[in-house]
């Protein structure tokens, strides 16, 4: 039991950080911003995940100590990931950062331009004297 | 689902005054009493029988685990490929979920799927707007969200 444990917990954090690793790596490596952050929020949320869960586990099993404080920074980081990659692409798209020029598809570039011209009609119509 | 949990507990508690006997055990057996006598008195809920939005919200996060490791391997995949012959874009999704809830949970499940990233969410919350990193295949991508995502998500809040 104890060598499996150890086998075990050993290859998740080493999994963890090689998948932060990797995702450092393709922090240099990639082209936009926009592939960036898929590989800033997924491998690199996973890889904090589970160095979260294998010292989870090594508390657990070793120190005889159930950490409640690691479970829930597990569970911030689930939820904050995805979240703080969303709004990075977000707040990128809307101050007007170019894709990789090898881009094929833009849905949201006439959605943006739509809306920005409806509001700007919607100020004009409240303050007419400005213009 | 809130009030069914509530009653249940509840059932606990008097079946612990029943007993006079205030221990985790007896807790726990009221407990099941009381999901016994709440399953049997279920058509007089408005809703259905809460056990069964539980499971469906542990299957939901089970889903958001595996889409988790599943893009995770992808992006890695791309990243140690010596050369990178991707084709990203961006591509306007329309849902059918409603509620506000709905569709964060929808746009958390789609930025952690293989390849895909949500961008914008238009005004009315009616269509996504998802930054792709291989957009070959972008029927597929929207039927997948289509049929698992949003199939679960409607499991969970429209039972």
């Amino acid at each position: 039991m104890s060598q499996i444990g150890e086998f075990l917990i050993a290859l998740m954090v080493l999994l963890g950080a090689l998948l932060g690793a990797l995702s450092a790596f393709g922090l240099i490596r990639l082209p936009d911003v926009y592939m960036r952050s898929h590989a800033a929020t997924k491998s690199a949320t996973l890889g904090v995940l589970l160095i979260l869960a294998g010292a989870f586990l090594y508390f657990t099993f070793y120190l005889e100590h159930v950490s409640a404080k690691l479970l829930l920074g597990i569970i911030f980081v689930f939820i904050t990931g995805p979240v703080a990659g969303h709004l990075n692409g977000r707040a990128a798209y809307r101050s007007g950062v170019s894709m990789w020029e090898k881009s094929v598809h833009d849905d949201l570039k006439p959605a943006l331009k739509r809306e920005r011209e409806r509001m700007r009609e919607s100020s004009n119509a409240d303050h007419p004297g400005k213009g | 689902m809130g009030q069914q949990i509530l009653l249940n507990i509840m059932i606990a508690v008097v079946w612990m005054f029943l007993n006079s006997d205030w221990s985790p055990q007896q807790f726990i057996v009221g407990y099941l009493i009381g999901i016994l006598l709440i399953y049997l008195l279920r058509r007089f809920w408005p809703n259905d029988f809460y056990l069964r939005k539980l499971w469906s919200i542990l299957l939901l996060l089970l889903l958001f685990l595996s889409e988790l490791l599943k893009s995770s391997i992808t992006v890695i995949r791309q990243i140690l490929r010596p050369k990178l012959d991707v084709q990203p874009g961006i591509f306007a999704y329309t849902t059918e979920l409603k509620s506000d809830w709905e569709i964060t949970v929808l746009s958390c499940l789609i930025c952690l799927t293989p390849g895909t990233l949500t961008l914008e969410v238009s005004h009315d919350g009616q269509t996504l707007y998802i930054h792709a990193m291989d957009i070959e295949d972008v029927d597929e991508l929207s039927n997948q969200i289509r049929n698992t995502f949003e199939k679960a998500i409607k499991e969970v809040t429209r039972t």
